[in-house]
């Protein structure tokens, strides 16, 4: 579907093997159940699924963001260098993970656009993150790269100066993006970064995000619970039902024959814009339907 | 039953800056019909000044300017305060908000009944608010009455806020974005639920949304709102698949839409500065009309 | 990340006699989930409360005559005296009986006004909104500036000694100790105001009275109940103050004019510690407990608080059992590596 994806078939970049990941709660709850996903390199991977199905939390798990009292069970997630060396997502130390986040994966978070320090400058945060990484940076190398990058999601580098609060929503969220691949990651797994926003501005963002990856090349996992989206962008997709992988295929296949009762059932709620009128409504899922909700219906 | 007219709704906000007062237009001359059985889709962004009309429309804020007038099906005008009440109900956009987490389902409905005094004992309310219940899909409707909203799910939250409305008899239902909170895989189910009512009692339906695939689906009319202005108005069908003015096509083009898979790379970003809200395309008339101003000026549609 | 746990599937309404008994459960699982969670700290301040309370209550009418002359003075606690004897030869356990009793009747009707005043003035304010809030807090704010002790000075000394009855004592502290709580009030009521289901209310076309009574003042039952504990400690250590400088209440007997009884007779110097160690103990336990009970309402306003407690406990939990499930894997891979050799 995409120029890129042949060529990327052949090499994975994150590679995640019976991943399981329980909520230690009163009574422990598997989050993420046994998940295998396979990311290669310049793909985008869309990762589907409604409040609850485990999706976050697998973004989360997969850097070791997760916190207490989330855990990971089981399960391993190798993650394959540029230079061709493996590394054990799961065995590295405190320092060792902090140099592999942000630098070879970086997130963005749901609602990240709020996550904007309020009280300095877009120039200051770029420079605090880019120095925390590369601290024998030069201060000229550093303003080059914040403007660059800043360039590249199409933000006019003469906002370096501004506050947050004098940017919108979607100016900030594109901020965000930047500061995600400002030391280049591998992989950026983006969570649900444009549900906030209108969808003219949502449309900006997704175009400047694949765009970025052709470019680029790096990885994306994005997640978010708007299945058309997902099918317009992404290479892949993973949907997800309660913490399991119920199916992955490429976004053209997964449209046109998915497998999965639950996939069909998430495509039918999705009435088509220029599709037959009418039709959604008189042959979409009864409204009875809906009182054993997807959570529930496996019980 | 019950049919709305709207004529040119005007709501001002003062923003106290300092000593420095400022004047924000938030609805600026609409106008809309609402008949019964027929679904009206009012679709724009966040501050197009969707929400504001529809805050009018409940009488939780009053217009600036211009009218709202409630006709029951006799051409006899409502004036009074409880009546319009009655008549006029609301769907608001977020389940988790809109039920009162102190109080059990049962309260909800059998408030409206009462005051309303659609039943007169306590036995008949409690009988009523069983059936309510059961219209909207929630059985066994006697173990859901005695719950209290956070054991219920979003879906079912949104059908008790659905039972709700429509307890005092409603005819005229604002529906405030209700779908959009919910899970994906429910929404459809809700839509459908309201479609049935609809059919069931005529009501006359405001759906009120930015997701532009719904509204074509689930209304007749469709009326596109732009920085407190109708821009574009017409059978569902007509304004989706033949948009006229350039914000409904930037709209049209920003939707989701798997059937045209890459479509996101190709579009051109647009200037939103330049998209002129000043001129309003009605599809009934087939022409472009003068937006923002007396509906004397653009020529009423009816 | 939200974990939306399925809601526990409709129980199947078999028997319709059975209903009623399951409705009535669930209506008091409203009231229910605003009571604290009962914890160690909890136990100790409700039994403090009680304890005291008791005392207040039963003590008087098992006690002599606190007023009683005799001329034994300043006796050291022995069988006859538990607590000694005053100057005058008066029986402190009786004193401190009585006095109990009417620190703590001042105590309750303080807290009732205040209350009563801050919620009328908060809440009522908040939700007309407009003129009515903006004059109700500008009314509200004044009191707040007013420096409530040397106006309660002020008045006490005003009201000739005859006609300063406890209830004009307690109305002077009430006056001055509302406004605080008002603030709170209102801006709690500015934010529930605006939930939706008071919007939903009124759109069914509830009466503002109903709204206010029915809708909004049971979610802010536990700011109410906090400033209200509040408004009760302060109130019994402002009367103590009140008392113990002259200016009480003529015609009761309270904690503090005992300590002002104690200080005119010197009991410091003459080292009489059965005399002022037990009303002063009295005023630090009570005030302790009421403390107690208030933090744990405050868990029940803000859960993030209860929250916290859980939350460590489980992430300590989770972390341990993480770091073994690593370490066994790594045994795992190395035996493997090995089985490979």
């Amino acid at each position: 579907m995409t120029t890129t994806a042949p060529s990327a078939k052949a090499r994975p970049v994150l590679t995640v093997e019976d991943l399981t990941v329980v909520y230690e709660t009163d009574e422990p709850v598997t989050a993420v159940k046994a998940a295998d996903l396979t990311l290669h390199r310049g793909e985008i991977l869309g990762l589907a699924g409604e409040s609850g199905c485990g999706k976050t939390t697998l973004a989360y798990a997969v850097n070791r963001l997760h916190r207490p009292p989330a855990r990971i069970a089981s399960g391993r997630i190798t993650f394959h260098d540029q230079d061709g060396t493996d590394i054990d997502v799961l065995a590295l130390g405190d320092k060792e993970l902090r140099a592999f986040r942000w630098d070879r994966l970086s997130m963005v978070f749901q609602g990240a656009m709020n996550a904007l320090n309020p009280v300095t400058t877009v120039r200051a945060q770029l420079r605090d993150t880019l120095l925390a990484h590369r601290p024998r940076m030069s201060r000229k190398a550093v303003r080059e790269r914040s403007e660059d990058v800043l360039r590249r999601v199409g933000v006019d580098p003469r906002r370096l100066g501004s506050y947050p609060h004098e940017l919108s929503g979607g100016m900030r969220q594109r901020v965000m993006i930047a500061m995600a691949m400002l030391l280049e990651p591998q992989i950026m797994i983006m969570d649900e970064p444009t549900t906030a926003l209108d969808v003219v501005v949502q449309r900006d963002i997704l175009r400047e995000i694949v765009r970025l990856r052709d470019e680029l090349d790096f990885a994306v996992v994005f997640i978010t619970h708007d299945l058309p989206l997902l099918l317009e962008i992404s290479d892949r997709i993973a949907v997800m039902l309660e913490g399991e992988i119920v199916e992955l295929d490429t976004a053209d296949r997964l449209y046109r024959e998915a497998s999965h009762p639950y996939t069909r059932r998430l495509l039918g709620s999705f009435p088509s814009l220029s599709g037959e009128r009418g039709a959604f409504i008189r042959t979409g899922v009864d409204e009875t339907a809906e009182t054993a909700e997807p959570t529930k219906e496996r019980a | 039953m019950t049919g709305v007219r709207v004529t040119d709704l005007v709501k001002d906000y003062t923003i106290r800056n300092g000593l420095k007062r400022t004047r924000h237009r938030a609805v600026d001359h609409v106008s809309l019909e609402l008949t019964p059985g027929r679904t009206v889709a009012l679709v724009g962004e966040s501050g197009s000044g969707k929400s504001t009309i529809a805050k009018i429309l409940t009488r939780m804020e009053r217009p600036t300017s211009g009218t709202v007038e409630v006709r029951l099906d006799d051409g006899t005008p409502v004036t009074d305060q409880a009546r319009y009440r009655r008549e006029v109900q609301m769907v608001f956009q977020d389940p988790f908000a809109s039920l009162n987490p102190f109080h059990s389902i049962e309260h909800h409905i059998a408030r409206p009944l009462r005051i309303h005094k659609r039943t007169t004992t306590a036995e008949e309310t409690r009988e009523r608010v069983r059936e309510m219940l059961e219209r909207v899909n929630l059985t066994p409707a006697a173990a859901i009455a005695g719950r209290r909203p956070h054991e219920l799910s979003g879906g079912q939250r949104q059908r008790v806020a659905i039972a709700r409305a429509l307890a005092p008899g409603a005819s005229v239902l604002v529906a405030d974005e209700p779908v959009s909170m919910l899970d994906v895989s429910i929404r459809l189910g809700v839509l459908n639920l309201l479609g049935r009512l609809q059919r069931e009692d005529d009501l006359a339906v405001l759906y009120i949304t930015h997701d532009l695939a719904t509204a074509r689906h689930f209304s007749d009319e469709i009326t596109v709102l732009y920085r407190g202005r109708i821009v574009e108005r017409g059978p569902a069908d007509a304004v989706i698949l033949d948009p006229h003015h350039e914000y409904t096509k930037l709209l049209a083009a920003a939707a989701p839409d798997p059937e045209r898979v890459g479509a996101v790379r190709d579009a051109a970003p647009v200037d939103r500065d330049a998209i002129d809200s000043g001129r309003c395309y009605d599809h009934f008339a087939g022409e472009w009309r003068e937006a923002g101003v007396p509906s004397a000026n653009a020529g009423s549609a009816a | 990340m939200t974990n939306l746990k399925p809601p526990p599937e409709a129980a199947p309404a078999a028997d319709p006699a059975l209903d009623p008994a399951l409705e009535g459960a669930t209506a008091k699982a409203g009231w229910r989930s605003l009571l604290p969670t009962m914890t160690p700290w909890l136990a100790i301040g409700l039994v403090l409360i009680g304890g005291i309370a008791l005392f207040g209550l039963l003590g008087p009418l098992f006690v002599g005559d606190p007023r009683q002359i005799r001329d034994i003075g300043l006796t050291g606690p022995s069988a006859a005296f538990p607590l000694g004897t005053t100057q005058t030869g008066q029986d402190v356990l009786a004193q401190l009986a009585f006095a109990t009793r009417g620190s703590l009747e001042i105590g309750l009707l303080v807290g009732l006004l205040a209350t009563a005043l801050s919620a009328f003035f908060g809440i009522y304010g908040a939700y007309k909104g407009r003129i009515v809030d903006e004059a109700f807090s500008l009314f509200t704010n004044v009191f707040l500036v007013i420096p409530g002790l040397p106006l309660v000075i002020v008045i006490s000394g005003f009201v000739p000694r005859e006609s300063r009855g406890l209830w004009t004592i307690a109305v002077v502290l009430a006056v001055t100790s509302w406004a605080g709580s008002a603030r709170v009030l209102r801006a709690q009521t500015l934010s529930v105001r605006n939930r939706d289901y008071v919007a939903a209310s009124q759109v069914s076309g509830e009466r503002p009275w109903r709204v206010i009574v029915v809708e909004i003042l049971p979610n802010l039952l536990p700011v109410i109940a906090s400033q209200f504990v509040f408004a009760v400690i302060a109130a019994i250590l402002g009367e103590a103050g009140l008392a113990f400088i002259g200016l009480g209440a003529s015609n009761s007997s309270t904690l503090g004019t005992m300590l002002f009884y104690a200080q005119n007779g010197f009991a410091l110097s003459l080292g009489a510690w059965w005399w002022f160690i037990p009303p002063g103990l009295v005023i630090a336990l009570f005030g302790m407990g009421l403390s107690l009970v208030n933090f744990s309402i405050d868990e029940v306003i803000n859960p993030k608080l209860k929250n916290v407690r859980l939350h460590r406990r489980r992430a300590r939990r989770a972390a341990r059992l993480e770091r073994e499930a690593t370490r066994a894997a790594r045994r795992g891979a190395t035996t493997a590596k090995e089985a490979v050799r």
